[in-house]
């Protein structure tokens, strides 16, 4: 695609276009200042143009290629050629301009506390091999800056080396400290990691991926007041946050606890500090189970839960998220295929305007008759604004990509709002299954007591394990409320999340399809301009006809 | 297309017959194409009508139907009598389109015909030809017959391509038998003519290869804007209120605009893209009249090499008397005016051909030109209507912002 089948002839010809372009004298009427035209090269395809463009990385591959000799508008996008015009290219900064809306990035800047977070400068760490797998260990480190205003972090401006593995960490830790919040969802691990890791897209893409994922925890306004990220940005070396042990290992843990508990061996109920998280840890494999039976009681069973989500506006907005995300993924797509055709139609442009200036300059060196120089110079026009087209639907191409892009992040978002709703859930979960345990742990004990009522004086044994039985109400019930409690924490930040996401949303949509709009509006009032010089000069050929 | 005959160019007489002042006219138009027979021998036919002033012709009107293959007899016919005059090209017969049949293929084919027709109408010369009156105005059953007798003798694939290549195989084989280098022209002028023209060809094929490309990407630009408004839509429908009114509207305008687009996609095809194809066509033909005189040349140089030998042979005869001397002579003079006749022959290609060239260059820069406008006048149409379109939508975004 991208009419890759002619960059053959693109870069051969390369060089006689960039002669070809230097002598193209513009007519004295044409007011714009960027009278160099440049070959249009087809450099920026759909993939850069996703990956590449719609990072704000200082590295920007296409603005860091050296000057020809030739200004080319095309690869310096952010140059001065189109001084008559009022919009700004892309990488500019400059916001509340009135034909270009930048869309929102980093938009902590317009809060009081701010964290400005790059992610630079990866760089390959070979350990020496002290494991049973041959190759030894070798990773990519990042190195992570951070400029911030935050009194927490007792400082401005820090720098580390981190790699991928801390930032599962990370994830990971945040995902358990912050349950019911929407948070950021990282970057996927790769499923061939060290192989796939040479490679050098790879590595860019990550990076950016990487700088991406922490600038969108920057700008969640309780994440980024974390203890776990400061940790993360500023802690030299090693980092300390407890890491993800391997599932195996916990699994294991639990896979041991659990004959112990069955046997009554070691303690069965759930502790108060253990019911604020969920049962999915592996660790506890009897809870585990327990609450699995809840489940399966709720949805199968005649009786209704204990308690219920009964929040008639939670499910609301939940169905509403839902239908959202459904449309979001569609219009993702699209938009997709929409820069892409953007893109082709920028690319054909070009590849026509070269063909023509070929044409020219062939006509021009061969002429014989009058009439054949001035055919050369009509195509010559056409050629020319060809070209001009061709650049200008690229740049319109960048911007409506960064606009768009709008989508994607949402897109993105809904997984954070899924986990946030499976946090609600589990934790109900938990409820609904100490909630069961209490109800049997009483029945028990009403058991017992009449039971050892009927013997007069009582049974040593079953005192022993009444005593036992009150012990574990007594616990169960602190669990219990710790484990309401922290449901209704999560179903707070659900709330608070919701209405955040509502306002952010409504205001982050209108700001995409308004620079969206804009831009088509001054990148296609330019491509007229052009165009009607063109028709101008050559009308005269339409009235002949007539 | 309805062309006045120049008058520059050789007027035809005013017949006595008729005294009235009007100049004399010849318009063509080809119309109103219908699908005729069914299957594999489905076929086109086309509306072929006349209206002149002209003696030679039958009334004021003719309306005749014609087919493809009946203009390919035309063609083929024109070319075998005036050699040396650039014969228009037609549009190329399709093995596989032409099962397709698309309404687009069919005008584009007969806008290409149309033109075909009015070229040869307009030409001092070829407008002359018994071919072009008869293609005019005879009816279906002759002209039946007169395009199957012409398979046998001229079967003809499209001339300049197969003679080209005839050309180069004899060349390679005459080189790879020993033989000597066939006859060329030593004329700078010419061999630069011919090196342009070959050149020409690569060029502009290029260009129309790029514009069709064009096209297309309109139409894909169009597809996936309409689809984006839909999905724009939908994403309205779920937000409500302010902000899905704005997303609805959005996906009205990308729909109207994808109608643009595909209008547009449509206007650069018949509008810019065919001329410039018909450029390549033209280019193509003159490579054919190139081949038809290096043919004549060829011809008259291997006639002035026989003709010397004769005369060697025929002083011979004459030194020794011998009784075969006055065939040898009446041989000879059949050779010097076969001779002359293929001189004059070869010499009225090259003079037609530096009239031709000087006529074809003038018209094409007019035909360029004005495709030129009209792909221009397009594009900034449709550009503009982008910008108006999506303008209008920017008030109603300012008031979802505050």
């Amino acid at each position: 695609m991208m009419g890759s089948e002619n960059y053959h002839p693109l870069q051969q010809e390369e060089d006689e276009g960039i002669e070809q372009m230097e002598t193209l004298t513009l007519d004295a009427n044409n007011s714009s200042k960027d009278d160099d035209i440049s070959i249009s090269k087809s450099y920026s395809n759909y993939r850069s143009a996703m990956t590449t463009l719609s990072s704000s990385s200082a590295e920007h591959p296409l603005l860091s290629t050296p000057s020809i000799g030739v200004s080319d508008p095309l690869l310096s996008v952010g140059s001065p050629s189109y001084a008559d015009v009022v919009f700004t290219p892309p990488e500019s900064t400059s916001h509340g301009d009135e034909l270009t809306i930048s869309p929102r990035s980093q938009s902590s800047s317009s809060e009081g506390d701010y964290l400005r977070i790059s992610v630079l400068n990866p760089q390959k760490v070979v350990e020496p091999s002290n494991s049973i797998v041959p190759g030894g260990n070798t990773y990519i480190t990042y190195l992570i800056t951070t400029n911030t205003n935050i009194s927490d972090y007792g400082g401005s401006d820090f720098s580390t080396r981190r790699r991928f593995k801390d930032v599962v960490t990370l994830s990971d830790r945040l995902s358990e400290g912050y349950r019911g919040y929407f948070i950021p969802p990282r970057p996927d691990k790769s499923v061939v990691e060290s192989q796939v890791m040479q490679k050098q897209d790879f590595v860019e893409q990550r990076r950016a991926e990487l700088e991406k994922y922490l600038r969108r925890l920057a700008g969640h306004p309780v994440i980024k007041k974390s203890e776990e990220l400061r940790v993360f940005l500023t802690v030299q070396g090693r980092m300390p946050l407890p890491t993800s042990i391997d599932v195996a290992s916990r699994v294991l843990d639990g896979a041991v606890k659990l004959p112990k508990q069955l046997l009554g061996e070691s303690r069965s109920v759930v502790e108060p500090q253990d019911a604020v998280q969920p049962a999915k840890g592996g660790r506890d494999l009897l809870r585990y189970f327990k609450e699995l039976k809840q489940s399966v009681v709720n949805d199968w069973g005649n009786s209704r839960p204990p308690v219920e989500e009964e929040d008639k506006e939670f499910l609301e907005k939940k169905e509403k998220l839902l239908d959202l995300e459904q449309q979001l993924t569609n219009a993702s797509k699209q938009a997709e295929s929409l820069v892409k055709a953007q893109q082709d139609m920028g690319d054909t442009m070009g590849e026509f305007g070269l063909a023509s200036i070929k044409l020219t300059k062939f006509e021009n060196e061969q002429a014989v008759l009058h009439t054949q120089r001035v055919r050369a110079a009509d195509m010559k026009m056409v050629a020319t604004a060809a070209v001009k087209t061709s650049r200008l639907y690229r740049e319109l191409n960048a911007q409506t990509v960064k606009h768009l892009d709008t989508l994607h992040e949402y897109m993105g978002l809904m997984l954070a709002v899924h986990n946030a709703f499976s946090d609600r859930s589990s934790a109900l979960l938990t409820v609904q299954t100490l909630i069961s345990e209490l109800s049997s742990l009483h029945s028990r004990t009403e058991k017992l007591e009449t039971a050892s009522s009927k013997i007069f004086g009582g049974d040593k044994s079953r005192n022993h394990k009444l005593d036992e039985l009150k012990d574990a109400i007594r616990v169960t019930e602190d669990a219990k409320s710790c484990a309401v409690r922290e449901y209704e924490r999560i179903k707070e930040n659900n709330r608070g999340e919701i209405q955040r996401l509502d306002n952010e949303r409504q205001a982050d949509f209108v700001n995409m399809l308004k620079g969206f709009v804009t831009n088509q509006v001054a990148y296609n009032e330019k491509i007229a301009n052009e165009w009607a010089k063109v028709a101008e000069e050559t009308s005269k050929y339409a009235k002949e006809s007539m | 297309m309805n062309v006045q005959q120049r008058s520059g160019s050789g007027p035809m007489a005013q017949s006595p017959r008729s005294p009235s002042s009007q100049p004399p006219y010849l318009t063509v138009s080809v119309s109103d194409p219908a699908k005729m027979g069914n299957g594999v021998q489905a076929y086109i036919s086309y509306k072929v009508i006349t209206k002149t002033n002209l003696p030679e012709y039958e009334g004021p009107e003719k309306i005749v139907i014609r087919r493809y293959n009946d203009f390919v007899w035309l063609r083929d016919r024109l070319f075998e009598k005036y050699k040396g005059v650039f014969i228009p090209p037609l549009p190329e017969k399709s093995t596989v389109e032409k099962f397709r049949f698309s309404a687009e293929f069919i005008e584009m084919r007969r806008q290409a015909l149309d033109v075909f027709v009015n070229r040869i109408a307009s030409h001092h010369e070829l407008q002359q030809s018994y071919d072009l009156r008869m293609f005019l105005q005879a009816d279906e059953q002759s002209m039946e017959r007169a395009r199957s007798q012409e398979t046998g003798i001229f079967k003809k694939k499209p001339a300049d391509f197969m003679q080209i290549f005839k050309d180069v195989q004899s060349r390679v084989s005459d080189v790879v038998l020993g033989k000597e280098k066939p006859l060329e022209e030593s004329n700078p002028e010419y061999e630069k003519l011919k090196n342009y023209i070959f050149q020409l060809e690569d060029h502009l094929a290029e260009a129309q290869k790029h514009a069709y490309r064009l096209v297309k990407r309109h139409r894909e630009l169009g597809q996936s804007l309409s689809d984006f408004g839909k999905a724009v839509t939908l994403l309205g429908n779920s937000e409500g209120n302010n902000l899905g009114k704005a997303f609805a509207d959005l996906g009205a305008k990308s729909e109207i605009l994808s109608a643009k687009l595909q209008r547009e996609a449509h206007h650069l095809l018949m509008n810019f893209e065919e001329p410039l194809k018909d450029y390549v066509r033209a280019v193509q033909s003159i490579k054919a009249t190139l081949s038809e005189r290096a043919n004549a040349f060829r011809h008259h140089c291997e006639l002035a090499e026989t003709i010397k030998f004769k005369e060697i042979d025929m002083n011979k005869l004459r030194l020794t008397r011998s009784e075969k001397l006055a065939e040898a002579e009446r041989e000879y003079e059949e050779l010097k005016a076969d001779g002359a006749e293929a001189t004059r022959r070869f010499e009225t290609i090259v003079k037609l051909m530096n009239e031709e060239i000087l006529r074809f260059q003038e018209q094409k820069t007019i035909d360029m030109g004005l495709a030129f406008h009209e792909f221009a006048k397009g594009q900034a149409h449709l550009a503009k209507g982008i910008a108006d379109a999506w303008r209008s939508l920017l008030p109603k975004l300012e008031s979802c912002s505050t």
